[in-house]
């Protein structure tokens, strides 16, 4: 499981890095920053880029940035085990360091990145769950300019984004959570560390004994992650109860349309989104 | 003080902890080319075409073969068997005009790195025709041969039964998965005409003579040599295609050859196994008490008889009846190809599926009676007034006959130590608060020491250390440690001065290898046979040498010492060694037994369910097991705890999955899931030493497989226990999707 | 001559000593460091970053070392299982594997004595559920992990 040859490349600035996707985008160059999905494809063989840019030694890429707004910018290296301590003191920290404990394991973590995470768009990547529910902001350059992508647009499929063969995913950016959000992550997977079979996060506050601003994003089940509309109305100006998760819960199942595989199908996920939705919904405000 | 019983800290274990482990892949040799085969894409096809060109073309490929360039060598032997018609079906080590499942060999290459050499197999062109693929064993109509068992008169039981049932039963293909991939490296010394090869495992000296004789030359021309192993399991150190090529090679390319698999080839090429359908049906009183059993069964063989034969179905058919009277029995075993990777033995093989199949007509029974799972078992059980029970039946083509055993006593101290009865009622009071949880039991005989003989020498060394030379083999169990107890125990000095040979075929010349939990029963015995001899030579030289009596002299501490003069000092041993005018004191032990032992023991397990997702955690572990004799508890702990992992994988998480087309789905271990350490609860091990076997001095029977043997069963007891009456464990592994359908009543669980 | 196919030459830091070798890019660290640098106690489990056998750490992070390639790794300083004894003496978690039966085969072995001497570094305080967290990062297919457990919490008390 060796992978096939390739051409390296260290670029030490963004505008380096740039050029060269650039240069070799008809030669099937990839970008190189935790490598924890890309170098296993390449081992399968299943990815053989000619070009390897490594992104690791390109200056400032591992900064984390929280502006006066409370907008935290996560840039193209910053690893997953930076979340593991609160990066910033308000909820978002809170709600990224509990995610980050549910993906891979520690050494993963210690490489990957969550950008990384992002352009390689695995239906089962939490980060993905995570952009698509909290409304992030991504930002891609190249050498043609720059231009930002809400996370509802930027997942385009099975493992495809819309980030453009000679672009490079700089940074994504967060808003704060407001000081009264409540949130719950749920998943299920058959393994410790192993990709989810289903994931739910659910962020909303109570607000007059009603919830307000709910918002339901399914991941693992699908293609790709996505908020799911019709649980989300259900749940705005009601009041929080088990039969309202029950609900809630049922028209996220009867709204996915799951992923299949010789071992699950989509019955299966159809339960599973069920019950990581309530069971995300009573992590969130226990009813 | 004995060595025997005492939980001493390993020999084997430095290198391995500093980095310094001798596994095949760490060895090289100046000058060695790499090897890497070519493997077929599809799981049955008529081949058609093998382009080597691109791949001989490419810079640092220095060869490249197909079946043309092997074509005279044999296909691969199995071991000598009574059972008629398997020939046809054995492999030859490239695929010869017919492809037969994903991972089978079709071309090999050689290369001056391993990662040209895996260029190069990417470039071969293979043109076949693809067919479809037969992929269940049950309506496939390859049959190489049929199996039968029976004694008693099952008509009668019938007849006389107040009551019968049926299942149908199945377990999921599986296999051991070391972490080491297999690996092999060959050289000739052209000078002395030696060929050697390195990576040997498990069997060296039988190994060493099929290879002799598929490559036609004499078995002395050829040494194996064992260094360290990752992990045997039943898999690893059987003969394979690749192991043949290797050599080949090395003879025919005159460099040195290097051949490493990687974790993809492993799981589509290496020994699959665990596969087969039952169709069981038991007669029975209304007491519960077994009148008669009949079992017919399809074990998946996959795409070739490899080199046991059809040893694993025999197995299943001999063991079924297990710790149980059942007096009249049985077994038709039908041994089917399939467009798999071929299949072989894997840790307790045969019995995790006659376990799980006998255990769950137990609980059948138990449930149909409202009895209790314990006392069913109870009523069905030999009794220890009957050992040694001979059973009418051959296992692995010898007399089944039960040396010793307390199976009552050994369900009581199990349940005793688990808290059966308590346990019982928390649980019931847990689910009626609507947890899901609940508690499984299962029962298992196991056997080892699988003779008919063993060979081993020891001789007393300059330094007072004593070699003692064996045709055993290491898979990373604690071989050397064990006997090195046992020799020093014998002897008389510690087991740190014993410097275990193993795994090397030059230097001893009969050895059968570290297998069917065979090592400590019959190598053991062997070692402690040459050792028992080596101190009488001993002592009959310091006899005439001091003029003392043999009566009053005794070895202790690696001294010979006088009874008669409260333990004088006569003379060290490395003293005698260095004064005995270089005649090297030495001595041979040979150890026979045609007739193998047989542990027993049980496992006890308490799950919980998750009813929404399927999940399945084990929460308790417990395995009561009598071994006769420990050697070293603290191994055979981890023997045991070691196998309970496995056996957790096969029973929830481990499967070989193909699809339509006969291609694995279970390629990476992303897919085949292997239990980490979340999976696996802490194992509570209870040995027990009521019943050593009365056929060997030392009284001993093997571990190797104990842990493993009833998991499924045990796991399947427990589920069913917690799901309560709506389900019922009738295949392996049981995954979230099948809880699931239990619970929405749908049929087929 | 395929500019792919051209060596790189690195130079690698382990266990404090200089290594100056020349790679393709596409040689993992893994493999530098067992056919280059000739240290072969690093074991390949399964080369796609799942069984952990392969970790080391670099610049104090347990990482697998079959996900990096070697020249990525000039100016770090990498640590393998041969530079965990001192002087021949034992590092007190390779005591305490061998105390607690915590191998058999020992194929796994360095690859979670790499994993637990990066995290008894940074924490001393941990206890037995946390210390299965960390092992189950790491595949074992001999001891049922219980060992390793005890092992690495043995040592976590004697390194207090």
């Amino acid at each position: 499981m060796k992978a096939a040859a390739f051409e390296y490349h260290a670029p030490r600035s963004v505008n380096a890095a740039t050029e060269l996707l650039a240069r070799h985008v008809e030669e099937n160059a990839r970008i190189l920053a935790g490598g924890q999905s890309l170098v296993p494809a390449m081992a399968l063989r299943l990815a053989a880029p000619a070009h390897l840019i490594d992104i690791n030694g390109v200056a400032g890429l591992s900064d984390l940035m929280l502006d006066d707004e409370g907008h935290l910018t996560v840039r193209a290296c910053v690893r997953h085990a930076a979340f593991q301590q609160q990066v910033e003191q308000g909820l978002l920290g809170n709600l990224l360091s509990k995610v980050v404990r549910h993906i891979a394991h520690y050494p993963i973590r210690t490489r990957g990145t969550m950008c990384g995470s992002l352009a390689n768009a695995d239906p089962a990547s939490e980060w993905c769950l995570v952009a698509v529910t909290l409304e992030a902001e991504l930002f891609a350059t190249s050498s043609r300019g720059s231009r930002s992508i809400r996370a509802r647009d930027w997942f385009r499929g099975l493992m495809t984004t819309a980030l453009r063969p000679d672009e490079l995913l700089l940074e994504v950016r967060f808003d704060a959570l407001p000081s009264d959000t409540v949130f719950g992550f749920q998943e299920f997977s058959r393994r410790a560390g192993d990709f989810a079979l289903a994931m739910a996060l659910v962020t909303l506050r109570v607000q007059g004994g009603v919830i307000a601003e709910p918002r339901v994003g399914i991941g693992a089940v699908e293609p790709s992650p996505r908020r799911i509309a019709r649980a989300e109305e259900m749940l705005r100006g009601a009041k929080p109860s088990r039969e309202l998760y029950e609900e809630a819960a049922n028209a996220a199942a009867e709204s996915v349309d799951p992923l299949t595989d010789a071992r699950y199908d989509a019955a299966y996920r159809r339960g599973l989104t069920r019950t990581m939705t309530f069971r995300a919904l009573n992590e969130a405000c226990p009813a | 003080m004995t060595m025997i019983g005492q939980s001493v800290q390993r020999l084997e274990d430095e290198p391995l902890l500093t980095g310094r482990g001798k596994f095949v892949a760490n060895l090289s040799f100046p000058d060695e080319l790499h090897m890497r085969v070519v493997r077929s894409p599809y799981a049955h096809a008529t081949l058609l075409n093998v382009d080597l060109q691109p791949a001989l073309a490419l810079p640092g490929v220095v060869a490249a073969w197909t079946f043309t360039d092997v074509a005279q060598i044999p296909p691969i032997e199995f071991r000598p068997t009574k059972v008629q018609g398997l020939e046809p079906y054995r492999q030859t080590i490239l695929a010869n005009g017919q492809l037969r499942y994903v991972g089978e060999p079709v071309a090999v290459v050689f290369a001056e790195t391993s990662y040209v050499a895996e260029d190069a197999a990417d470039l071969v062109g293979i043109d076949a025709t693809q067919l479809p693929a037969v992929l269940d064993a049950p309506t496939s109509c390859i049959e190489p041969a049929v199996l039968r068992k029976e004694y008693g008169d099952l008509d009668q039981a019938f007849a006389a039964a107040d009551q019968t049932l049926t299942l149908d039963l199945a377990i999921g293909r599986h296999s051991g998965v070391p972490l080491e991939c297999r690996g092999a490296l060959a050289r000739e010394d052209r000078a002395s005409g030696i060929l050697e090869l390195y990576g040997a495992a498990k069997r060296p000296h039988a190994n060493r003579d099929v290879i002799a004789r598929m490559l036609g030359r004499d078995a002395a021309s050829i040494q194996l040599f064992e260094g360290h192993i990752g992990g045997g399991f039943g898999v690893r150190g059987e003969l394979y295609p690749e192991d043949l090529l290797v050599c080949l090679a090395a003879i025919r390319l005159g460099r040195p050859i290097k051949w490493i698999e990687d974790r993809r080839e492993n799981l589509v090429a290496c020994n699959q196994s665990r596969e087969q359908s039952h169709h069981v049906t038991a007669a029975f009183d209304n007491d519960g008490r077994i009148l008669g059993l009949q079992d017919e069964f399809f074990h998946d063989q996959g795409a070739y008889v490899r080199t046991h034969g059809a040893r694993v179905p025999d197995m299943t058919a001999a063991m079924l009846p297990s710790v149980y009277r059942i007096p009249a029995y049985r077994a038709v075993a039908h041994f089917r190809l399939t467009n798999k990777t071929p299949a072989a033995t894997y840790r307790a093989p045969g019995r995790f599926e006659s376990t799980f199949v006998i255990e769950r007509v137990l609980d059948a029974i138990a449930r149909r009676l409202q009895l209790d799972r314990g006392e069913v078992r109870r009523r069905n059980l030999i009794a220890s007034s009957e050992m040694p029970f001979s059973r009418p039946i051959q296992v692995l083509e010898t007399d089944l006959v039960l040396d010793s055993g307390d199976y009552a006593g050994l369900l009581r101290k199990a349940q005793d130590a688990f808290g059966w009865e308590a346990l019982q009622s928390e649980l019931a009071k847990r689910r009626a608060e609507g947890e899901t949880v609940g508690m499984g039991l299962a029962l298992f005989l196991e056997k080892s020491g699988l003779g008919p003989t063993d060979l081993a020498s020891t001789t007393l060394l300059e330094t007072g250390d004593v070699e003692l030379v064996t045709g055993a083999a290491s898979l990373g169990q604690g071989v050397e440690t064990v006997l090195a107890q046992i020799c020093a125990d014998a002897i008389g000095t510690d087991y740190r001065k014993i410097r275990v040979v193993h795994g090397m075929t030059s230097r001893i010349r009969k050895g059968f290898g570290s297998h069917a939990s065979r090592t400590t029963v019959m190598t053991g015995g062997a070692a402690h046979k040459a050792a028992l001899n080596l101190k009488a030579r001993i002592l009959g030289v310091v006899e005439g040498r001091y003029d003392l009596p043999v009566e009053v002299l005794d070895i202790r501490d690696g001294r010979v010492v006088r009874t008669d003069v409260g333990g004088e000092l006569v003379v060290t041993l490395a003293d005698l060694a260095r004064d005995n005018s270089g005649n090297s004191l030495e001595a041979e032990g040979e150890f026979v037994c045609d007739r193998m032992t047989y542990p027993y023991g049980a496992h006890l397990a308490v799950v919980a369910v998750d009813r929404e997702t399927g999940g399945v955690e084990v929460r308790r572990y417990l395995v009561a097991y009598d071994i006769g004799r420990a050697i070293n508890p603290m191994l055979v702990t981890g023997q045991i705890t070691g196998g309970v992992a496995q056996g957790i994988g096969g029973a929830l998480y481990e499967e070989f999955l193909y699809d339509e087309y006969g291609q694995p789905l279970s390629g990476t271990f992303a897919d085949y899931m292997m239990p980490t350490a979340k999976e696996v609860p802490q194992v509570e091990v209870l040995i027990t030493e009521d019943a050593p076997s009365p056929l060997n001095p030392l009284g001993v029977k093997g571990a190797g497989e104990a842990g493993i043997n009833a998991v499924g069963a045990a796991i399947a007891s427990a589920i069913d226990d917690a799901l309560g009456e709506q389900a019922f464990v009738t295949r392996l592994p049981v995954t979230p999707i099948e809880i699931k359908r239990a619970l929405e009543c749908k049929p087929g669980m | 001559m395929n500019p792919a196919a051209l060596l790189i030459t690195v130079d690698l830091t382990v266990n404090g000593e200089r290594y100056t070798v020349d790679v393709e890019p596409r040689c993992t660290l893994a493999d530098a460091l067992r056919e280059k640098c000739r240290l072969t106690g690093t074991n390949l489990g399964c080369e796609h970053g799942v069984c952990g056998t392969c970790t080391v750490l670099v610049d104090g992070e347990p990482v697998r070392s079959c996900l990096l390639f070697a020249v990525q790794m000039s100016g770090k300083s990498i640590r393998t299982v041969e530079g965990l004894a001192k002087d021949g003496r034992l590092h007190e978690l390779q005591r305490a594997f061998t105390e607690h039966h915590a191998l058999q085969c020992g194929y796994c072995t360095p690859g979670f004595l790499m994993l637990a001497v990066s995290y008894l570094e940074k924490n001393r305080n941990i206890d037995e559920h946390e210390i299965r967290d960390l092992v189950a990062s790491n595949l074992c297919r001999c001891t049922g992990y219980q060992n390793i457990v005890q092992a690495i919490s043995a040592a976590a008390a004697r390194l207090r």
